[in-house]
C-alpha cells in the first residue's frame, strides 16, 4: 500500500464512521422519547453527516480518480465501508443508542483534537471545525448515560446490558493496525496507543459518574475499518441509506 | 465598471442569513474574503456548522444578490479553516439578535438573560434547538422558553 493509498483508506475510515453513526441517529427522527431528544439528535446527526462531506470531499481528492463524495458515500457497498463496527451496530432502546453515542464521543473527541494538530493542513482544518460540534455532542451523550445509569433501577439495567453489548465494539476504535500505523509515522494520525489512555480516562469517569461497570474483558470484534468483515446491520442500514440512488441513478435535488 | 470590495461588502451586509432573517451574513460573520480576480469576484464563505442545511442556501442568496447588482461571474470558495466561531458575530448582529429573541452568545456557556424579560434566573432546557447554532433554554421568571445562540 502506497502512502496515498493508506491516506485515501484513512480518510475513508473517518468519513464512513461519521456518514453510518449520522445516518443511523437519523432513524429517531420522528421516534425519539421526547422532543427535545428527538431534535438533539437529528443536529447531531446532521454535524455527522457535515463532518463526511468534508472527509469523503477530501478522500475523493486524494483519490483522484474522478469520483465524488456523493458517490463514495451512494454507490459503494458494503465490502468497500471502512466505518468502526460499533457506528454501524442497530439503535436499540433509546439507552443504547446513546449509550454508542457516548462511546464513540469519548473517542471522536480524542481523535479530533489529536488530528487537529496533523501534519496535513486539510485534516488539520476539517478537525479543528468537527472538534467544536462534536464537544457539545459528548456533553450531551455523557450527561445523558450518566442520568440513566445513576437514574432508576430500570434505566440502570438498561444502560449496563448496553453497556455489556457495546463493549466489545470498543477495542477496534482504538486498536491501531497498519494503515494507522503508516499515518502515525507519516506525522498525520496520532499514536492510537497513547489515545487509548486518554480515552479510557474519559470513559472511566463518565462510567463511575453513571454507576456501571465496565466489562471485564478486552475482547475486541474486529473488521469494521479495515473493511474484512462488517457485521450484518450494515447491508440493512445501505439498503436504506442508498435505496434512491440505487433505484434513481445519477437522480438530483 | 467594476465595483470596488468595499461596495461589495455593503451589499452583502444586505443578504440576510435564511434561518434568522434578522441578521445579515456580514452580521454573522461567515463572509471571510471579498476579492476581485480578474472579472471574477471571488467571495470565501465558512459554514457555520457542518451541516447547516443553510450553508447551500446562503451560497445561493450571495450569487443571486451579486447578480442582481450586475456582478455576473460570482465564485463562492468554501473555506473551512480557521474555522467559524461565534466571535465573529458583529456587535450589530448581537444587538438584533437580542432584539429578535434570540439570546446572544456568551462566553459563560450560557445566556446572560432573558431576550424577553431579562430576568437572570434560566434553565437549560437541551443543548440542541430548533437549528444547529442554537440550543433551548427557558426564562424561571417569566416562564418563557427562549433559544440561545450558542457558542462556538
Amino acid at each position: 500500500m502506497t502512502d496515498q493509498e493508506a491516506l485515501f483508506e484513512y480518510l475513508l475510515r473517518l468519513g464512513d464512521s461519521t456518514l453510518i453513526l449520522g445516518h443511523r441517529i437519523s432513524e429517531w427522527c420522528g421516534h425519539a422519547p421526547v422532543l427535545e431528544e428527538d431534535i438533539a439528535l437529528a443536529n447531531t446527526a446532521l454535524d455527522l453527516i457535515g463532518q463526511t462531506q468534508m472527509w469523503l470531499g477530501l478522500a475523493a481528492e486524494v483519490e483522484g480518480a474522478g469520483r465524488s463524495a456523493d458517490e463514495l458515500a451512494m454507490l459503494r457497498d458494503v465490502w468497500d465501508f471502512r466505518n468502526l463496527l460499533l457506528v454501524e451496530q442497530p439503535n436499540g432502546d433509546f439507552g443504547q443508542t446513546m449509550m454508542r453515542q457516548c462511546l464513540f464521543d469519548a473517542f471522536h473527541i480524542e481523535l479530533l483534537t489529536a488530528l487537529s494538530q496533523s501534519d496535513d493542513n486539510r485534516i488539520a482544518g476539517i478537525s479543528a471545525k468537527a472538534l467544536k460540534e462534536v464537544t457539545y455532542h459528548l456533553d450531551r451523550s455523557s450527561e445523558t448515560v450518566i442520568g440513566l445509569g445513576d437514574g432508576t433501577e430500570e434505566s440502570h439495567r438498561r444502560m449496563q446490558a448496553a453497556l455489556d453489548l457495546l463493549w466489545p465494539y470498543v477495542g477496534e476504535m482504538v486498536t491501531p493496525d497498519a494503515v494507522d500505523t503508516a499515518m502515525h509515522a507519516a506525522g498525520i494520525a496520532p499514536d492510537l496507543t497513547a489515545l487509548r489512555a486518554r480515552f479510557d480516562t474519559r470513559i472511566d469517569a463518565i462510567l463511575t459518574d453513571a454507576t456501571l461497570v465496565k466489562p471485564d474483558s478486552t475482547y475486541a470484534q474486529t473488521g469494521g475499518k479495515t473493511g474484512f468483515r462488517h457485521s450484518e446491520h450494515l447491508g440493512h442500514l445501505l439498503t436504506q441509506m442508498q435505496w434512491l440512488q440505487r433505484a434513481y441513478p445519477g437522480a438530483a435535488w | 465598471m467594476i465595483p470596488d470590495v468595499a461596495t461589495i461588502w455593503t451589499w452583502l451586509d444586505q443578504v440576510p442569513d435564511p434561518e434568522i432573517p434578522v441578521i445579515s451574513v456580514v452580521d454573522l460573520g461567515i463572509v471571510r474574503d471579498v476579492a476581485w480576480h480578474g472579472d471574477t469576484l471571488e467571495v470565501a464563505v465558512t459554514p457555520t456548522y457542518s451541516g447547516c442545511p443553510a450553508t447551500s442556501v446562503i451560497a445561493m442568496d450571495i450569487e443571486t444578490a451579486l447578480y442582481d447588482r450586475g456582478v455576473r461571474n460570482v465564485r463562492i470558495r468554501t473555506q473551512i479553516a480557521p474555522a467559524w466561531t461565534t466571535d465573529w458575530l458583529s456587535d450589530t448582529g448581537r444587538a438584533k439578535l437580542l432584539a429578535y429573541g434570540i439570546a446572544p452568545p456568551s462566553p459563560a456557556g450560557g445566556p446572560e438573560a432573558c431576550p424577553q424579560c431579562g430576568g437572570t434566573a434560566l434553565t437549560r432546557i437541551s443543548q440542541f434547538g430548533s437549528t444547529p447554532c442554537k440550543a433551548h433554554w427557558r426564562c424561571d421568571t417569566c416562564l418563557e422558553p427562549f433559544d440561545y445562540f450558542k457558542c462556538i
